[in-house]
């Protein structure tokens, strides 16, 4: 008896690596990459060319030279001999800003917009779904410029606010202003022993959250509820409020006033801020209306039912059963619209707000003409803060997954 | 199949490099030259109500085409925002850059421009409300000021209120029209620019009587025509096509009156309408009757300016500085020989 002849074994030839499906993968990669560096390396290469033939060389000093411009709207100290390193600075910050304040008003706005829509009430869900159309359907652009517009044109100049019998008055007791220019607030000063004060609030806040956690397991443990609501605020405001006029009150209001061409002292929101921040919330809390409606609907409707049964009110129904289950569809998408609207607020341009591209991207590449090193910067930044802002809400998002045991 | 490949990427990677070096040849080959010009200054480009581009800048381009082309109209205008002109310019979108661009020191050297001569000496200049009673720009200390972004008066700006103890607000906007809108709205107290953007500005509002250009100059703004550097031959040429405007001015040759030169004794005349024996212009590669067309295209210098800037126009800018060295002016080009 023979032993099984094993089959003869071919040679290795080269048009195998096409015809030969244990190679074909392979090949096939090892080319698709060859291809993707030409080309990569072409597109470099021309651009070192053509900057070489313009007399130009790739370089990032600029950004330690005097910048020589101002910017408006500083959230760190900035003077026009500051370098075109820290303008940029200051433009990263008021993006962020923008971004920060945009993506929890749209939030907030998108989360009850979205539940609204599915109202019983006729004229509430219609009310929402006109809202939902109108802000989703129209460029974002447009909404930035009408805001803007909206705020300067019908609202007072500050001269207006000037006389005996002036044609235009400060709200709230002559603490708030709104002008073209932009709203202006009081604006806390903090006197000697201030800092107590905050170290007495951050404490209260932190018991707090140490009382709620305590609360929730005794519910887990034993089934009673306490008042959470009522308790956690009253130790958060208390303590902070007691001590406040104890240590004879060391923080007071500085309120705006009309000095010159402008008011004077306050917290300054610029219209170019607001008529930005507005927009791009208003613009993308539609978008998280349709997500969470959605979120919410592919909630199996025998949820709500048994919560009914069990005798739950419509509003426990919807903190307890139904938003809980609807998170783990909701915060997924929510991510690519906070990245939509960070990236978004780049239009800061139309209406002069001076974010990272209207300073690195904007003054800063036209006065030294370094358009490539800005671009890429401005890339790395974007591509940096996206990044980030992904894998913050990824590791939230973690959380709300169901735990298989 | 490799050998084909790489052959094309390195024909392709010389394609592209060799983008800029003969603009003229590039100019004749696409048969209009690409002028790029503000998006809407009074009196030096805006669009006339039949729809024809006017202006001081777009005059001198159409000059620039007539040399090349015998004919004025071949010639597409690029409307630039001042934030993109030099980009434009850099990356070949456009030809030639006429957009009342200064001419400083850093974009000469820096930005790696060519300018190509002055053919407005300006300065930075404040526009006002009558009603609120400022009379001079020492009065201004607190004041919003709205600003085109990317321009050499941000930076005046700042260095100015700086040097005088001054605080301000800037709101940086994009062109001359946003700037306009936002001064009439009320957002800013004073806008500023060069001064004669600011009275072509005013005379097109509504009530001009209702603003006031405060007589205070706080910089000098040279402005001129410029292109990329690389080509001297085309720098030549946009620097010649202005001088020649300037020695008919002061030649006394105008629109109407250019044929009537062929009898003169005077020998630089000829050589600049090429009525002469010597083609001097074969030099830079254009034909030999360039500059007649040049002028016969807008008139000479002086002509321009009237129609664009001066009692004509209704601007009613003063010829000041910009007069002819002849008259007291400034202006002075070389001999053409």
């Amino acid at each position: 008896m023979s032993a099984p002849s094993l089959p003869p074994s071919e040679s290795f030839k080269l048009s195998m690596l096409l015809s030969d499906t244990r190679y074909r993968g392979m090949s096939l990669q090892v080319i698709t990459f060859i291809v993707f560096m030409a080309v990569f390396f072409w597109l470099v290469d021309n651009t070192i060319k053509n900057l070489a033939l313009l007399d130009k060389d790739v370089s990032f000093n600029f950004l330690w030279l005097r910048a020589g411009y101002d910017i408006n709207q500083r959230l760190i100290p900035y003077t026009s001999d500051s370098t075109h390193g820290m303008a940029a600075l200051v433009g990263i910050l008021n993006t962020l800003l923008v971004a920060f304040i945009g993506c929890i008003i749209a939030t907030v706005l998108g989360l009850f917009v979205g539940i609204l829509r599915l109202s019983k009430n006729w004229i509430v869900a219609k009310l929402m779904s006109a809202y939902i159309e109108g802000f989703r359907n129209v460029p974002v652009l447009l909404w930035i410029v009408m805001v803007f517009a909206l705020l300067t044109e019908f609202t007072p100049a500050p001269r207006a606010f000037k006389g005996a019998e002036p044609e235009a008055t400060m709200l709230f007791f002559d603490s708030v202003a709104i002008t073209n220019r932009g709203t202006y607030f009081p604006a806390p000063v903090l006197a000697e022993g201030a800092y107590w004060l905050l170290l007495c609030f951050g404490f209260s806040i932190v018991a707090s959250i140490y009382f709620i956690r305590y609360a929730n397991k005794k519910k887990k443990d034993t089934g009673k509820s306490l008042p959470k609501f009522w308790v956690s605020s009253v130790m958060i405001v208390f303590p902070t409020l007691i001590l406040f006029f104890a240590m004879g009150q060391p923080v007071s209001l500085e309120y705006p006033y009309l000095k010159g061409f402008n008011f004077k002292d306050g917290i300054h929101l610029r219209n170019s801020f607001l008529a930005l921040t507005l927009a791009l919330a208003f613009y993308t809390s539609a978008f998280i209306a349709e997500i969470v409606r959605a979120g919410i609907m592919a909630v199996s409707r025998g949820q709500s039912e048994a919560a009914a049964s069990l005798g739950l009110r419509p509003n426990k129904i919807m903190s307890l059963i139904i938003l809980p289950q609807a998170l783990r569809i909701i915060v997924p998408p929510l991510i690519s619209n906070y990245l939509n609207l960070t990236k978004n607020s780049s239009l800061a341009i139309a209406v002069g707000y001076m974010d990272v591209r209207g300073t690195l991207g904007g003054i800063t590449l036209n006065q030294t003409g370094r358009e490539l090193e800005s671009m890429l910067l401005l890339m790395g930044f974007y591509l940096a803060v996206s990044l980030l802002i992904s894998s913050f809400i990824n590791y939230f998002n973690r959380s709300f997954q169901i735990v298989v045991r | 199949m490799k050998k084909l490949f790489f052959g094309v990427l390195a024909a392709l990677t010389f394609a592209a490099g060799g983008a800029f070096a003969g603009t003229l040849d590039d100019v004749k080959a696409r048969g209009n030259l690409l002028c790029g010009v503000s998006t809407g200054a009074p009196g030096f480009a805006t669009v006339d109500d039949s729809g024809k581009d006017v202006g001081f800048d777009v005059d001198y381009c159409r000059a620039l085409a007539a040399a090349i082309f015998g004919d004025p109209m071949a010639v597409k205008f690029v409307g630039l925002t001042s934030a993109v002109r030099f980009t434009a310019l850099a990356a070949g979108e456009v030809d030639i850059l006429a957009r009342n661009t200064t001419w400083t020191y850093s974009r000469d050297t820096d930005l790696k421009q060519t300018f190509l001569g002055v053919n407005y000496y300006d300065g930075q200049g404040f526009m006002v409300k009558k009603e609120l009673g400022v009379k001079s720009t020492t009065e201004l200390d607190g004041a919003t000021v709205c600003i085109q972004v990317g321009t050499t008066t941000e930076l005046n700006l700042a260095d100015y209120f700086k040097e005088n103890g001054m605080s301000y607000e800037p709101v940086p906007t994009a062109d001359n029209a946003e700037s306009q809108q936002q001064y009439l709205a009320g957002a800013c107290d004073t806008y500023t620019t060069d001064a004669s953007a600011l009275h072509g500005t005013r005379v097109n509002l509504e009530n001009p009587d209702d603003h006031l250009v405060l007589p205070e100059i706080i910089s000098k703004e040279p402005l001129g025509p410029l292109v990329r550097h690389g080509d001297d031959n085309w720098a030549d040429i946009g620097r010649w096509v202005l001088n020649a405007l300037v020695i008919a001015e002061e030649k006394g040759i105008t629109k109407a009156n250019i044929d009537s030169w062929k009898d003169t004794k005077d020998a630089e005349i000829h050589r600049l309408l090429g009525t002469g024996d010597d083609d001097i212009l074969a030099m830079v590669g254009l034909p030999k009757n360039a500059m007649y067309n040049a002028i016969k295209a807008g008139g000479n210098y002086g002509e321009i300016f009237e129609n664009n800037l001066g009692a004509t126009s209704g601007i009613n800018i003063e010829r000041g500085v910009n007069a002819s060295w002849t008259k007291g002016g400034i202006l002075y080009s070389p001999p053409f020989r």
